[in-house]
């Protein structure tokens, strides 16, 4: 007899020879510029129940680009697995043609002259469509949005992820979890979700006082599909209050909390679910870890570190589906459910090619309508880059590098830090920098940019610490942003190494002399998560340097050296 | 990640300390055990330690243990400067033999549960919390 885990190898094998999943078809497609939207959205409907997956939009309601990381290094068992293989490699493993429009959509090689070959991603009326196409083939599908939603743009922020909800609700989804939406406060977060027309999920959402679930964010919610019974479980970012300002949500407490997982797993089993899905938002790594220490997950729906893979990663019996961030990617995964349980899959990750996608005319003027009251101020042009900004990738950015520069030259300081955050879209050379497109990269509800003196000791401790966040080896001690972006300052770092002997040969720049652990140096920054932060907001910050600048120009980064790698 | 000039001391300190706690707090931590076993043999079956991987608050960390058959549960913060933080005993008419506490840790460390059985057996479980600055996330 055949067993379970061989029919999911075999899913994996047919997605991955036969381009079951369309990957390998459209590159070649693409590259022969024949790319359509019939090919894009191909999909041979497969078993009877399917998954719409889509998770850290950031608030990007209209077609960005997005180049993906160069680089995006695993540590301990994840040294070179996926999702830490990039560019050639990447292409090489999924074979990915070169030129084609899979490298665009996947890798970050020639990105600027692909960008102009096959133009913006993303865009909710695009995503729209594509879920109406598969609703049309599977009527009853559930649509699972990751979280990340309700954060990271113009709009975003003055209504406070408003725009969002009427956009999200017009793609009417079934459930959602959550990171960044609680930036918004906990009084914001409790008033949007007490109307929320699907369900909030949290098993590790708890209350800080009695350390109890909440009533709020229920731990699952089952579904009837296509005759089956399917278990919806969310996970929360397990570490808000740690990479985000827990003053803002001091009512919640979170936590990987997979002892309970497993609880959820088994009672959702014992109430005749015959499919667990687990909607996370922990990250890729600290997923696989999960996956293999929780039994009786059939899938994963992995958010949070803003990966795209063209196909699932098996742990022992669990899938786990990554589905990018930005709007740029949705994942449709198929499931034979069959005896009470999953017996197969189909997956295609689709990327949402903007000029290929119709958009859907009423969600397009549902965003249009959110965007009206603001259209003057988010289209006014800042400036213009000379080069490609990016954020993506383990330690700097040029979008940072811009940052960083702005911050220690309007705020008259010898260092500056900017988050390690993996959201913010990318400007192409030539392109006019407009005021959306500083709020794509900054905008946040404790964006004020502080001005400090620490010391090198100090320095040195901060940079330790985000980097045992992003290098520790045991994936449920990482949060899942980047190493913190420095401007001013080089550094060496041996990923390898344990906290406290990461980094050394910290330098100042401008006199190419050592930190000084003793001596006190001022640094300007922003994001700080400490309550009572005082100074402009970065976007602020951000726009006079770029209006002084008029053209800007990142020269390459090399400040810091990389080693383990 | 702003810090006033005291927090940022206090941490600086925290930093300075915690590199030369290891071997003094180990040594005190490994004397409460040894008054706790009598140097007995502890198996790594038995005891449940549910503590998070990293402290949303290091001044308040939710930390539980169960041992079914326990008589006694140690409780000991490897990393501070006082290892120890609760001995919990049960008679013969507790229901259950689990505890939950709330501790403060002076920084990432060992949180280690030792229970001693009805029979004189002892079992461990450690887990490490992570105290972190935070920021930067996501």
């Amino acid at each position: 007899m055949i067993s379970r885990r061989d029919f999911l190898q075999v899913s994996m094998a047919a997605s991955a020879l036969y381009g079951a999943s369309g990957f390998g078809n459209w590159g070649r497609l693409a590259a022969q510029q024949k790319l359509t939207q019939d090919e894009l959205l191909q999909f041979d409907t497969f078993g009877n129940v399917s998954l719409i997956h889509i998770t850290d939009i950031h608030a990007q309601l209209k077609p960005i680009y997005f180049r993906e990381p160069e680089i995006n290094l695993g540590v301990g068992d994840a040294r070179g697995q996926v999702p830490h293989v990039t560019g050639a490699d990447f292409r090489k493993l999924y074979g990915v043609n070169d030129g084609s429009a899979s490298q665009y959509a996947l890798t970050y090689n020639d990105f600027t002259s692909l960008a102009q070959t096959y133009g913006r991603v993303g865009g909710l009326d695009r995503v729209a469509t594509v879920i109406n196409a598969i609703r049309a083939d599977r009527p009853d599908a559930i649509l699972l949005d990751g979280g990340d939603t309700w954060h990271g743009s113009y709009t975003c922020y003055k209504t406070e992820g408003q725009d969002m909800v009427n956009v999200m609700n017009a793609l009417n989804p079934d459930a959602m979890t959550f990171h960044w939406e609680f930036t918004l406060g906990s009084e914001r977060v409790q008033e949007i979700v007490e109307n929320l027309p699907f369900a909030a999920l949290g098993q590790n959402i708890f209350d800080a006082e009695w350390d109890e679930p909440t009533e709020l964010f229920p731990p699952y919610k089952m579904f009837e599909r296509g005759g089956s019974k399917i278990a919806v479980i969310g996970q929360a970012f397990p570490y808000m209050p740690i990479a985000n300002p827990g003053w803002m949500f001091p009512e919640y407490s979170f936590g990987i909390r997979d002892e309970r997982m497993q609880e959820m797993v088994d009672e959702v089993r014992a109430l005749g679910a015959e499919v667990v899905v687990v909607l996370s938002h922990n990250g890729f790594d600290v997923d696989k870890k999960m996956a293999g220490k929780v039994t009786g997950i059939d899938v994963i729906l992995s958010g949070h570190t803003h990966d795209a893979l063209p196909e699932p990663v098996l742990v022992g019996e669990t899938i786990i589906v990554a589905s990018g961030s930005n709007g740029k990617f949705v994942s449709r995964v198929d499931l034979d459910v069959r005896d009470g349980r999953m017996m197969g899959f189909k997956h295609k990750l689709i990327p949402i090619f903007s000029d290929v996608i119709e958009p859907d005319a009423q969600v397009a003027a549902l965003i249009d309508e959110q965007r009206a009251p603001y259209l003057s101020e988010l289209t006014e042009v800042i400036g213009k880059s000379d080069s490609l900004l990016y954020r993506r990738g383990n330690f700097n950015g040029t979008w940072d590098d811009l940052i960083c520069d702005a911050l220690i030259q309007e705020r008259d300081a010898d260092i500056s830090m900017s988050p390690g955050v993996r959201w913010g879209p990318s400007i192409l050379p030539g392109q006019d920098i407009t005021r959306e497109d500083i709020f794509n990269v900054t905008s946040m509800s404790y964006g004020k940019a502080y001005r400090s003196e620490m010391t090198g000791e100090f320095i040195h401790v901060i940079m330790e610490d985000v980097a045992d966040n992003l290098f520790n080896t045991d994936p449920y001690y990482q949060q899942g942003g980047d190493m913190v972006r420095v401007g001013g300052m080089g550094y060496r770092i041996d990923i390898t190494k344990p906290q406290g002997s990461r980094i050394s040969e910290m330098t100042l720049l401008k006199t190419g002399e050592l930190i000084d652990p003793a001596k006190t140096y001022v640094v300007a920054g922003w994001a700080s998560v400490n309550e009572g932060t005082e100074g402009p907001q970065i976007w602020d910050v951000v726009e006079s340097h770029i209006r002084k600048q008029g053209t800007v120009s990142v020269a390459p980064n090399n400040s810091v050296t990389v080693v383990g790698a | 990640m702003e810090f006033s000039r005291r927090e940022t001391l206090a941490l600086g300190l925290g930093a300075a300390a915690l590199t030369m706690l290891p071997m003094r707090v180990m040594a005190a931590a490994d004397d409460a055990i040894a008054a706790f076993t009598g140097g007995a043999d502890m198996s790594d079956a038995g005891v449940t330690l549910d503590a998070p991987e990293i402290a949303e608050n290091g001044n308040t960390v939710p930390v539980s243990v169960s041992a079914p058959g326990a008589v006694s549960i140690l409780v000991l913060a490897a990393g501070n400067p006082t290892p120890g933080v609760a001995q919990f005993n049960f008679g013969e008419a507790s229901g259950e033999q689990s505890a939950s506490t709330r501790i403060r840790l002076a920084g990432t460390q060992d949180v280690i549960a030792i229970a001693k059985m009805a029979d004189g057996s002892f079992a461990k479980a450690s887990s490490t919390v992570k105290v972190t600055i935070g920021g930067c996330g996501g």
